[in-house]
């Protein structure tokens, strides 16, 4: 067998190159999986109510991901500014993650609580009303639409499928949770909630 | 909650994936390098030829194959020093700190480096009482930039707030500008609570204790007639919080409405919208996330904002 043999049969090309790239997947990613570190939820943590699953929703339908990570590394200079270092455990209900890969603003892994829903709010509404220098659109619009309720429970469901473990009791009183509430709320409560399952260091 | 959960399957899996494919690729190197029969002589053409270009059949230049060789040499030493094979944390015992439980990680010894440096000065700086440490430079100099980085989000890089987040800057106190108030503020956090009173005054009502709001504070654009009918109303549905002269009362942070100063806008429409609806400021507590001695020096900081 030489390289012209390789060459010349595309069949056998196929299966080699498969070969070739699916090891570091095998080594890196399949274990993964099985370990408890990646798979439990850390002590403590909640899976989302019913209006931080919408507010999640729309923090991925405005694509806040792309301008903002969710992913705290374990660097001093990070955690002075962000509080304690993501680790894996607090992600295993994210069906997707929003990790991200770009901090264009700041990261949101833990900004629960960090800021008052007052000023979620006027932030939304007009970023440099708060921070002059701020680059960010303003989304205003949020306060004037109301969250859909009809697959709210729908949703919940699905991510009862992938693993979530909302009761069929949570499921049940979803719609009359974010009933008439508006998308600005579901964000902000969804801003709220962000990385308290685990304390910050000092 | 460490990577050493990984059970005795799945730590074979990766020791013996990893080791097989680098010997892969040790194998796949000097078989590519052997010499075929039938090969033609090293440095004459194969035959292959396109366009007029002609294929020799030269060998990789050595560098480059030695090049090869050494990213194997680099990987199976990494392997040995570094964590990477399965469960083996490698000879140096290095971790990058990313996992709740590990000790003697890159990450904790940076923050014992940096706690063995820095914490002795807030220590220091701890020990001194507020109103003293609000006049050493070094403090306030620190002081500024834990500000800036935490505070001025909300209250501004002045600190002369917005409206919604008070003026830390202008002497008016809404929880109390005695150090030990606004180091609680600082560190627990507030939460205010003034119910909107719409219902129960009605709109003629919100108008005329509005205008007596505006009395209070002294301003002209007051009008006398609804002022002195909102006096009463005052007295009922307002006086329980701030005062029966408006002065406040910073135990519930009710603000004082005597000094013409606004947290949330002092326009009569503003001051309406208060009336009717009510407020409720949240400052988040900073406790867990600076700790004692940074709250401390922060105070110092906010407290010689306030003019004498």
């Amino acid at each position: 067998m030489s390289h012209e043999v390789v060459e010349k049969n595309i069949g056998l090309m196929v299966v080699l190159i498969i070969l070739v790239i699916s090891v570091a997947g095998l080594v890196q990613i399949v274990p993964l999986f099985f370990l408890t570190s990646t798979t439990e939820p850390i002590e403590g943590m909640e899976p989302y109510t019913a209006l931080q699953l919408e507010g999640r929703d729309i923090y991925i339908r405005e694509g806040c991901n792309t301008c903002h990570s969710q992913q705290i590394r374990p660097f001093r200079a990070e955690t002075e500014r962000y509080g304690h270092y993501s680790v894996a455990g607090e992600f295993v209900w994210d069906y997707p993650f929003l990790w991200g890969s770009k901090r264009t603003g700041p990261d949101l892994a833990r900004v629960g609580g960090r800021y008052s829903d007052d000023w979620h709010r006027l932030h939304l509404t007009d970023p440099r009303a708060v921070v002059p220098e701020s680059n960010m659109p303003a989304y205003a619009f949020l306060e004037n639409r109301v969250i859909n309720t009809d697959v709210t429970p729908r949703k919940m469901r699905a991510m009862q499928r992938l693993g979530v473990p909302y009761t069929d009791e949570q499921i049940a009183n979803a719609q009359e949770e974010v009933e008439d509430r508006t998308e600005m709320d579901a964000l902000i409560a969804y801003l709220q909630g962000m990385g308290t399952a685990l304390a910050h260091w000092r | 909650m460490n990577e050493y959960d990984m059970s005795t399957f799945w730590h074979w899996w990766v020791v013996l994936l990893t080791l097989a494919n680098i010997a892969g690729i040790y194998w796949l190197i000097r078989w590519t390098a052997k010499k075929r029969p039938g090969e033609v002589a090293e440095g004459s053409e194969t035959g292959h030829t396109w366009d007029g270009l002609s294929e020799f059949n030269n060998p990789l230049p050595r560098w480059w194959l030695y090049m090869f060789y050494f990213t194997i040499v680099f990987a199976l030493i990494y392997l040995v020093l570094y964590p990477g094979l399965g469960r083996f944390a490698g000879m140096l015992g290095w971790h990058s700190g990313n996992m709740l439980d590990v000790e003697e990680s890159q990450y904790t010894r940076e923050m014992q480096r940096a706690e063995e440096r820095y914490e002795p000065i807030f220590a220091a700086m701890a020990e001194k009482d507020v109103p003293v440490l609000a006049e050493d430079s070094d403090a306030l100099t620190t002081g500024r930039r834990l500000y800036l980085n935490y505070c001025s989000t909300c209250h501004g890089s002045d600190a002369r707030g917005a409206s919604g987040f008070p003026n830390l800057a202008n002497g008016t106190w809404q929880w109390g500008g005695a150090p030990s108030a606004i180091q609680t503020s600082i560190a627990q956090g507030r939460q205010a609570n003034m119910p909107g009173f719409g219902a129960s005054l009605g709109e003629e009502g919100v108008e005329e204790v509005a205008h007596y709001v505006l009395q209070l504070s002294g301003r002209s654009d007051a009008d006398e007639a609804k002022a002195e009918a909102g006096q009463a109303r005052f007295q009922m549905f307002c006086a329980g919080c701030h005062g029966q002269d408006g002065s406040g009362m910073e135990m519930l942070g009710a603000p004082a409405l005597t000094k013409n100063v606004w947290i949330y806008g002092g326009s009569l429409g503003a001051i309406k919208h208060t009336v009717e609806n009510g407020r409720a400021g949240v400052m988040p507590a900073f406790q867990e996330l600076l700790g004692e001695d940074r709250v401390h020096v922060l105070s110092a900081y906010i407290y010689s904002l306030s003019p004498d």
